[in-house]
């Protein structure tokens, strides 16, 4: 995961979020935290049509917690509901070590990135935390 | 100094220096041991395996040297039988080692007899022992348990189990923000209701060394019992259990570089024989009927079931290494002077906060801190990728943190052990600055 630190684009997700501030008008929000890390955050979307027009985050965490709810939040953004759960559930697979195909990981684009964290059992949560939160938004408002 | 208005006793006559806040004062020896040399390192296999590492997480488990790992090799090699019942040689000479075993603890930490060294899996289960077996004998709905908030959770939860169960108060002493008891507190929570006072002797967030002596003669002087957790102070300090004042002792061997999976509980033989055991069955029963069972006597009596004898056998090479091969006194003396060159090195670095005292001295062997603006488990992930071992989260000490009011309650931290060097240290300071300079460009 040592390349994590050294990717500039990485780093800049978590010094320079671009999905980083309390949105407007939510449709949807939901709040996930690391006991064990101290991490915390609240995921929030604008869902018009079944399409997410927007996706934000706040809290906060370790750098790979953050850069990795930035680079979710960017690339669900635009995505209907079925696709960013599909997105996430790829995502989460990954990240507990299961091989994905090169299409799906091409799917995940700079998510991919994060695939080596599945090594490092103690920060698998910090990755994953925005994703699961994602997925247990998401998968919520199904069973409603 | 003791308040003796407040305390009556009969030592008040010629009261010691309590000592609690004093340590903060001037007057302190500079080591002068070499650190560059390291006649130690070449003693450990994982570091011949591993030489590129700078290990600085001793405080959660040292490394055993080879002595220890041929011990353990040879328990099984040369003399395995299970310890106890077997009426053939083989078994009575594995009985014989643990006996062995139990007589060497009970000297080094000046139990009256070996019978007191009770062996458990770790210091959690020789705590759990006292909080679940001696506790409820003699605690009364009212009464008052009184642990450190900087206590490790081992000596924490169990107290938290307790009092809920007994209707006893847990009352917790609040050290200055740099981790020193003030006679004050101490004086203003110990009292008559307090019936166990449990302590760390010394904290494995902060590194500093409690007042235990002083504690239980307070304790004591109102009828209570003293507990100590000497999971930081045994590897690195004598210990006498006498001496200290202690009605229990609890430590791990993994710590002082034993295996993992032997803790010991030292207490006093009126106490533990009044105790009933924590878990019952094999081995710890002179006879058994239908619908009754006989204890054996101390310390068989909270040893049910087979016990890691190997293990046994090799945390008494272990404790024979750490004190008749290096001794306490070249211990503290290079653990001094490591942590003397690490927290200048580590005073100089205006991203680093020290979490607990500036003064190297208060720290035995541990030092937490935090990088600015820098989650500490990022800070030992890159660190990591240097080759540098260092503990970043809570450090089963969530209220500690909480109260500190550390930020996303997790900090970092690195301890030492005699096996350290200067280069250890050295990686460690190059590695912040690598960790500074990956988030800040």
């Amino acid at each position: 995961m040592g390349n994590l630190y050294t990717s500039t684009t990485f780093m800049e997700h978590n010094s320079h979020p671009d999905y980083k501030y309390e949105m407007d008008a939510p449709t949807h929000e939901h709040d996930g935290i690391n006991p064990s890390c101290g991490d915390e955050l609240t995921l929030q979307l604008r869902v018009e049509n079944n399409v997410i027009e927007e996706a934000s985050f706040t809290g906060h965490g370790c750098a790979i917690s953050q850069a990795s709810a930035d680079i979710m939040a960017d690339l669900i953004t635009g995505e209907t509901v079925e696709e960013a759960r599909r997105l996430a559930e790829l995502f989460l697979a990954m990240i507990r070590g299961e091989q994905l195909s090169e299409e799906d990981l091409e799917d995940l684009d700079e998510a991919a990135q994060l695939q080596d964290i599945s090594h490092m059992p103690a920060r698998v949560k910090c990755a994953e935390l925005a994703w699961r939160t994602l997925d247990g938004m998401l998968t919520g408002q199904n069973n409603q | 100094m003791i308040d003796t208005e407040h305390v009556k006793c009969d030592t008040c006559t010629a009261p010691e220096p309590m000592e609690l806040d004093a340590s903060d004062e001037a007057s302190r020896g500079w080591p002068t041991v070499d650190i560059e040399t390291n006649p130690y390192k070449g003693q450990f296999p994982l570091f011949q395996q591993h030489p590129e590492i700078a290990f600085l997480d001793s405080a959660a488990t040292a490394q055993r040297p080879a002595c220890v790992l041929d011990a353990e090799r040879d328990f099984y090699q040369c003399m395995n039988a299970n310890p106890l019942r077997g009426l053939y040689s083989l078994s009575v000479e594995a009985t014989d080692a643990i006996a062995k075993v139990r007589q060497q603890i009970a000297d080094l930490i000046g139990a009256s007899q070996a019978n007191e060294v009770v062996f458990t899996r770790n210091t959690s289960e020789s705590l759990n022992l006292v909080a679940k077996s001696f506790a409820p004998t003699v605690l009364e709905p009212g009464d008052e348990v009184v642990i450190t908030i900087m206590e490790h959770h081992s000596n924490l939860i169990p107290w938290q189990q307790v009092c809920r169960e007994t209707g006893a108060k847990l009352v917790y002493l609040y050290p200055t923000k740099t981790g020193q008891l003030t006679t004050e507190e101490v004086l203003a929570k110990v009292g008559p209701k307090t019936k166990i006072l449990a302590v760390g002797q010394v904290s494995n967030v902060l590194g500093v060394e409690n007042p235990v002596k002083n504690l239980g003669k307070l304790v004591h002087k109102y009828g209570g019992y003293l507990v100590v957790d000497g999971a930081q102070s045994l590897p690195h300090m004598p210990v006498d259990v006498a001496d200290l004042g202690a009605d229990f002792f609890a430590f791990s061997a993994h710590k002082a570089m034993g295996p993992m999976g032997i803790g010991v509980l030292w207490g006093k033989m009126d106490l533990l024989n009044a105790m009933p055991p924590m878990l019952t069955g094999g081995e710890m029963i002179d006879s058994v009927t239908e619908q009754d069972a006989v204890w054996a006597p101390v310390p068989e009596k909270f040893e049910a079931g087979t016990q890691d004898a190997a293990g046994i056998f090799a945390t008494g090479a272990a404790l024979d290494y750490l004190v008749n091969t290096v001794g306490y006194e070249n211990i503290q003396a290079r653990e001094q002077a490591l942590v003397h060159y690490l927290m200048g090195e580590l005073m100089q670095l205006d991203f680093v906060q020290i979490i607990g005292s500036i003064y190297w001295d208060n720290h035995h062997g541990v030092v937490s801190f935090n990088v600015k603006g820098i989650h500490p488990h990022d800070v030992a992930s890159i660190m990591d990728m240097d080759g540098v071992c260092i503990r970043a989260g809570h450090h089963c000490a969530q209220p500690l943190l909480t109260w500190l009011g550390v930020e996303n309650l997790a900090c970092c931290r690195a301890s030492v052990a005699f096996y350290n060097d200067k280069a250890d240290i050295d990686k460690f300071i190059a590695g912040l600055h690598h960790v500074w300079s990956t988030f800040n460009g």
